[in-house]
Parts: C-alpha cells; structure tokens; sequence
C-alpha cells in the first residue's frame, strides 16, 4: 500500500509573525519557516503505518517555492522514500493545492492521503476535504487515531463533546489532529540518507492544473491589543458588565 | 527553567564565511559536508537539543546523581534522552566510518556539539567523555582492542572515561601512583584510586569502557613511566557480549558547585584482588598519548564556554524583553518599559552577545584548522594548519571559559534579585560555567603551555605568523567606509600592536626569567583571546559588509553583526592595552612578597 503525504512549508511556530507595512501579508522575508506541525504528524503516521507492514511507500509532496525542497528534505530525513515537488510562485490557495494533489493521486494511485488538518499559517483547513470531493473519496478529518484492516481504515476523530469512530473503505483521504502522535525526531543516518532520495520537481502546467488564486485578499491586520483587565466588586457587577458592557449574556 | 533555541543563523555564518566550510568540504574524505546537509544536520540536532536535552536540564541541576551501594542512578529523564541520543545516531557523527562513525569533519560536530553542550552540558559530558576514549584508543590501541570496543563506543552503547586525576596527582600526572601488574595471559592487573572521574560510574549505559593511567613495576619515574590502560566494567566475551562485573568500583561521587547532573565518580580500582586492564600501546608512553587526544578535549571544553554563555545569553534576553520596569529615558512621559529598553541592560546584553559572537567564531576557525591539519593532501597545509591550532587552543580553552565565568554571571545581573533565585535557572548556568575554567587543564596550566610550549619553544614562529595575518587586515578595513569600519580598524591595530609587544617581551625574557613571564602569562593568555577574538570579529563585519552589497540574505542579521563588531571593538578591544601593560610591567610585583608577607 502507497501513502501520499501533503506537507506545507510554513512560518516556524516558534516566530511571532508580523504583517507588512502596507496590510497585503504577513511578512516572511528572511523568517523562518518549517514544515507545517499538524504534516508532520501526517508524515509520522504514515511512517509507523509502514513500520508496522501496512504500508510498503511513503511518497510527499509539497506545492510551492523551489524552498518547499528543504520541507521536502526534512520529511525524507523522517523515513519518506521520495518526494515530489510542484513547483511554482504562484500564491497557492486551498483548492487550487487540492487540485494539484488530485492530479497526483491519479497518477500515483495511493491507498491514503494523509495530510494535516489545517496549516497553521492561514488555518483553512480545506485542502484535505477538497481533495476527497475531488476525487469522489471517501473522508476521515480530525483523526486522533488510525487502524488499517483489510482495505478499510477505522478512524477516531475528534469532534465536539468526544470522540467519534468512522469506517472508510480505501482510497480515502485523512486528516490529522494535534493528539494522533508525537513525531519522532530525525536520526543522524537518515538525514544524510535524505540527501540521495529522489525529489522530482513538476509543474502544475504538467499536471494541467490551472492554479490562478480565486480568492482576494483584501487586507491583514495584527489582532487588536488585548485591553488591560478591571477588577469587579462582586458577580452581580461582573453579570451586569457580561450583559450590558460586552453584551455577551 | 528556560528554552534553548540553537543559533543557527550565526552558526552558519561562521561556518560558511569565517571558517570556511566549503574548503573543509573540499578536503578528502569529508566531501559529504555539502551546505545543504551540514544546515540540514544543524537544523535537526538543534531540535533534538530543544526538544529532548534542554528540558532536563533544570530539573537534572536540583535532582542530581545519586549514589548508592556502589551504583549511580541520574536525574529523571536522563536515561531515556541517553537512549534516544544513541537510537538516533548522534555520538557516531564524526567518528571512523571503520567502526561505524558518519565520518564528518570536526567543524560540523563542533557546531552540533555546542548544541549538546549549551542544552545541557551535564548530560553533554558523557559524550564528550566518551568522544575523548574513542581517540584515544583509536590512536594507540590494537586492532584487537579497537575491534573489541570502539564499534559500541562509537554507537553510543557503551560510555568511555578518563581516568588520569588521583588525589596526590592533579595537575602534575607525573605523581600518579596507580600500578599495574603484568599477567601471564598478556592482561594487566590494575591497582589504585582515581577522583574526578566525569560519569565514572552511571546507569545510561550496559558497559562503561574506563581508559586509566598507571605505572608497571619496572617503569621510571615521572612522566616517562606512565602506561595507559583499557578497564570495562564488565568483561567483554569473545563473542562480543558482557561477562563478569570487572574489579572497577564507584566508591562515592563528589557534591559539586554545578554540573549536578554529571556523576564525577571516586572509582577504586583492584580492591577485590585486582582490576583486568589492556595496555593502549607501548608501556610508559600513556601520557604522550594523553596530550594528543587532551588537545581535543581542551577545544571542546573551549566550546564549552560558547555554549553555557550562549544559553545564560537566551535567558538573560528573554527575561530582558518580558519584564516591565521603569520608563523609557528617550521617551518623555511613556508608560513602563520591558528593560531591554535601559542603556545599562542593553550594554550587558552586547557584552554578552559580542563576546559569544568572538568566541564562536575563533573555536569554529581552531575546528576548521584541525580539519585541515589532518585531512589536507598538502604536508605543509596540514603542518601549518596543526601549528596554527596548537597556538590557538590553549587560548580558545581558557579565553572561552574565563569568559564564560563574566558571562554568565552578566546572565545573573540582568535578571536582578531574581537572577539570585535558583527558581529562575539563571544561576545554574553561572554555577556550571565555573568548572570550565578548571577542568582539562586550569587556566593557568593553558597559560603556561601557551608561553612556553607554543611561543617560546619554537621562537614566536607560529604567533608571529598569526600577528602578519591579523595585521594584513588592516588594508582591506581600511578600504571601507564610514565610522563602524575606522573604530573596527583602530582597535584592532591597537591590539595587534599589543600582542606583538608582550610576545617580544615573551621571546626575550623566557629563557633566562620564566618565572617573570609566568607570572603575566594568564594576562597574556586573555590578551591573545580578546584580540583573536576582535580579528574574528573584523573578518565578520567585512563578509557581512560584502553580503549586504551583494543584497543576498538578511540584510537585519548583517547589519547587526556589524554593529556587534564596532561594539566589541568599543567595550572590548580596549582592554587589550590594559592587558598588555600588566604583563610587561607587572610580573615583578607578582614575585615581590616574601611568602611570610602574604
């Protein structure tokens, strides 16, 4: 069984982010960036899923700059056999990044995309869901736990109030959640065994996907400066602040 | 408690335009170094250090090692990361591929183990330990020997020591009285008692593979009847598997100032009929092997020093941006101000960041010399390359660690009364730094071999080389502008000039009054770091300079290393004068009083 990890190249969590001067963007020149938390999760579980037998390889893909190869490299180091890059400069949105995924899990024919469930530079957390409509497969989002059986993955996914347990039958399209592992660290040998994996660089004009933003972004701005606290005398000024001051009771 | 986020930006720089990683990866057998796998290596190992070592630290510091019966346990947490630290391939990084190693060059496990030893250098100096036995044996010791032990010692599952130190032989090993009898069957049967034995005794590790100095009963006296010798703690079958428990036993471990998570073991050896030991070598040249594989260890303790200052660096900016107290002095009527913002804070923090910076670059620079020295096709690169760091390292090892003391004890200060406070963690950092000033040769010893084995002895050729070279720097800051550049160029002039003064002083005074230059050799030794250290300094602010032209990069960390440049020529460079003076003038006073007068 093939497995087919998405994996973003992000600012790094550790980075306060910080928006242009005129409001277009968050600014990333010079800043770190990283592979997206909630993919590397997606990229651990794919790695267990073959150390355990299930899977036989473990293929990831990133869309964007030519430096998405340094993401590509890092999830190599964590066990990938190879990589594909769809290389462009074009701003990405969700579904144009579906669209292009789609165009490569027809190609590659896996069994499970694995993919985090958001990335946490612009939070859509669409790219999965449109990638299973786009392929008429079958979705499991939100996974905190995953079990392959003959050609079937049960998966628990955490919604409101607990957890709920999906039977998909595969191909079918997961998503990860912060609790379904914690990824490993790379090791010394398979860091520079990454160096001579393979890493094909496409084009989306190669796959035939026209990857034009339909979205605009109209303005960024940092969030408001959270206000300074006040002390109330009791719960009767605190329920009358609630209801009239923030009007939220 | 604290984070430990490895500089990963400056290491690169250093790497790539002071010490000249494209040329060490020029050389034979280290062509793998390639920028895109030393950054992805770097990239990983600093996550590991963050990740896995740096949160052990604090707890590792109030926990300690404990001893009981004979058998250490470490701190909670520390066998786990030891574990993992093996699985995941570190301690092979720049090991003989022979026996399993990665093979990388120095520079590259320089950097990564600043990592190590800045997230957590008491967990760090198992390794190191065990890195100084695998030279050591990889020297001198025979096939046989190297076959039976290196591979695990290179894996990481086994640990390596050293056991020189006895309780009447410290500094002097001359005094060691530990013996060693010769056996029928070609082993040796080991008698005495060492101390300060770094991780001597520890429950990370199946075998513990000790390397101990003594003498056989026909050896001379002094240095000259020194053997070295192999001592597992448990025998290792001719399968290769463990046998019995061997006659090596942990009698107590030391309650120490810092470090509290290294066991330094008492270890007796011979008590129950005698200890089995392997001969490294041939007899009575244990010690000639010793100082190969000490030079080694003393860079890394150099290190050492770039690494505790470096993360009491992290710390004291930290608390620096969080904490408000006091307003703004260029800002009339502003509200509180995180104190980052007060001049005198500010001032700390450069003197920090400045000095970390000098001292980076010049241990990377001595790395990046060894690299040469022993892989470089040409006999005089490799002879002018080992010359070059023979001067430095003695240098790079007390400059680094005095320095480490001052830093992180600056570290303290930023923080005010809570830098007093263990709670904060700012104090462990100043309590573990002041064991490098002493271990693998005090400050004083460095001094000495600074002045006599590597200027005097060999007539001031090398250092001499080194003054040309700094000086030759002079046209090309000459041929910059603006007002960062002339200061930068003055106070590098000034202390070339100073360095060249006190080495003729050196020259001329050594033979006939050595007590004389003796007594100024550790102002020496500071002013040979400080001015080494602002050479560096200018090589960084002229290939900053030249990066911001060129528009490649980021253009805030260039220009940031040139203003740290122009401050170390300002708030430090200065004292190189100062230096100077008490050496020259000062040894007299030194040798003055009468030992009742004290």
């Amino acid at each position: 069984m093939k497995i087919l990890v998405p994996v973003k190249r992000v600012i790094d969590y550790n980075v306060r982010p910080r928006v242009k001067a005129d409001g277009s963007a968050v600014d990333l020149a010079n800043v770190k960036m990283a592979m997206n938390p909630f993919d590397e999760i997606a990229v651990e579980e794919a790695m267990r899923l073959k150390e355990a037998g299930i899977a036989t390889e473990v293929v990831v893909v990133s869309c964007g700059l030519p430096a998405c190869q340094e993401t590509l490299r890092t999830a190599l180091a964590l066990g990938a056999d190879r990589a594909i890059l769809v290389e462009t400069d074009v701003e990405l949105q969700p579904l144009a990044v579906a669209k292009l995924l789609k165009a490569l899990a027809v190609q590659e024919a896996p069994q499970l995309v694995i993919l985090g469930k958001q990335a946490i530079d612009d939070d859509s957390s669409q790219t999965g869901q449109m990638l299973a409509a786009l392929m008429g497969w079958p979705q499991a989002v939100f996974a905190s736990k995953v079990t392959v059986v003959d050609g079937k993955a049960k998966v628990a996914r955490e919604v409101d109030g607990g957890t709920e347990t999906l039977e998909v039958s595969l191909p079918a399209v997961v998503t990860t959640d912060l609790r379904l592992n914690e990824p490993r660290y790379a090791t010394l040998p398979n860091i520079m065994k990454a160096k001579k994996k393979p890493l094909v660089t496409v084009k989306p004009a190669d796959l035939g996907v026209d990857v034009a933003p339909r979205l605009a972004t109209l303005k960024v701005a940092e969030p408001a400066k959270r206000k300074a606290g006040a002390m109330v005398a009791d719960v009767a000024a605190l329920v009358d602040k609630l209801k009239n001051e923030a009007k939220v009771i | 408690m604290s984070n430990y986020a490895a500089p990963i930006r400056d290491m690169q720089f250093v790497m790539k335009e002071l010490a000249g990683l494209d040329r060490v990866a020029a050389l034979p057998g280290y062509e793998e170094a390639s920028p895109d796998l030393v950054d992805a290596i770097l990239e990983e190992a600093g996550k590991f250090a963050g990740g896995v070592l740096a949160p052990l630290n604090f707890s590792g510091d109030q926990e300690g090692s404990r001893w009981q019966d004979g058998a250490v346990t470490t701190p909670a947490g520390f066998k786990d990361a030891y574990q993992q630290f093996v699985d995941n391939g570190w301690p092979a990084l720049a090991c003989d591929p022979e026996y399993g190693g990665q093979g990388l060059p120095r520079l590259v496990s320089m950097v990564v183990r600043e990592m190590w030893k800045a997230s957590n250098m008491a967990f760090s100096l198992c390794p190191m330990l065990t890195q100084g036995a695998i030279e050591a044996l990889a020297l001198a010791g025979s096939d046989e020997l190297k076959q039976t032990f290196l591979p695990n010692m290179v894996s990481g599952h086994w640990t390596g020591t050293m056991n020189l130190t006895e309780p009447g032989a410290g500094s002097d090993l001359a005094a060691v009285r530990s013996r060693a009898e010769p056996q029928a069957d070609g082993t040796y049967k080991i008698f005495g008692q060492k101390i300060f034995i770094t991780w001597g005794e520890h429950d990370v590790a199946e075998n513990i593979v000790h390397l101990v100095l003594a003498r056989t009963p026909t050896a001379p006296a002094g240095v000259k009847g020194i053997s070295l010798f192999v001592v597992p703690k448990f025998m290792v079958n001719a399968d290769g598997g463990l046998g019995e428990r061997n006659d090596a036993w942990c009698a107590s471990i030391e309650h120490k100032l810092g470090i509290h998570a290294s066991p330094t073991a008492v270890m007796v050896f011979g008590d129950h009929g005698g200890a089995t030991g392997y001969l490294v070598g041939e007899e009575n040249r244990g010690l000639e092997y010793m100082f190969i594989m000490m030079n080694e260890a003393r860079i890394a303790v150099g290190l050492e020093g770039v690494a505790i200052s470096d993360r009491a660096y992290q710390q004291a900016l930290a608390y620096a941006k969080d904490r408000i107290q006091g307003k703004d002095m260029r800002v009339r009527g502003g509200g509180d101000v995180p104190i980052i913002r007060h001049p005198d804070v500010r001032r700390m923090l450069m003197m920090m960041k400045s000095q970390i910076e000098a001292m980076r670059a010049l241990a990377y620079v001595v790395a990046s010399a060894l690299d040469h020295a022993h892989a470089s096709p040409d006999a005089n690169d490799r002879a002018r390359n080992q010359a070059f760091s023979d001067l430095m390292i003695p240098v790079v090892k007390g400059w680094c660690t005095e320095n480490a003391n001052d830093i992180t004890s600056l570290g303290v200060q930023v923080h005010g009364g809570m830098g007093f406070i263990e709670e904060t963690g700012a104090a462990q950092h100043y309590r573990d730094a002041r064991i490098t000033a002493i271990y693998e040769g005090t400050t004083g010893i460095q001094a000495l071999d600074l002045i006599g084995r590597k200027i005097a002895r060999e007539n001031g050729a090398t250092v001499k080389a080194v003054i040309a070279e700094m000086s030759a720097l002079d046209a090309k800051l000459a041929a910059q502008e603006g007002a960062d550049f002339a200061t930068i160029r003055k106070a590098l002039a000034e202390g070339v000039a100073a360095v060249s003064a006190c080495v003729d002083f050196i020259l001329a005074n050594f033979a006939k009054e050595a007590a004389l230059v003796a007594a100024g050799s550790v102002p020496f030794l500071k002013l040979m770091g400080v001015v080494s250290g602002g050479w560096q300094m200018a090589r960084a602010a002229l290939a900053a300079d030249a990066l911001l032209k060129e528009g490649s990069g980021d253009p805030a960390f260039y220009r940031a290393k040139i203003a740290t440049s122009r401050f170390y020529a300002d708030h430090v460079m200065p004292q190189a004068a100062g230096l100077a003076r008490t050496m020259l003038e000062g040894g007299e006073s030194v040798l003055a009083l009468e030992e009742a007068q004290f």
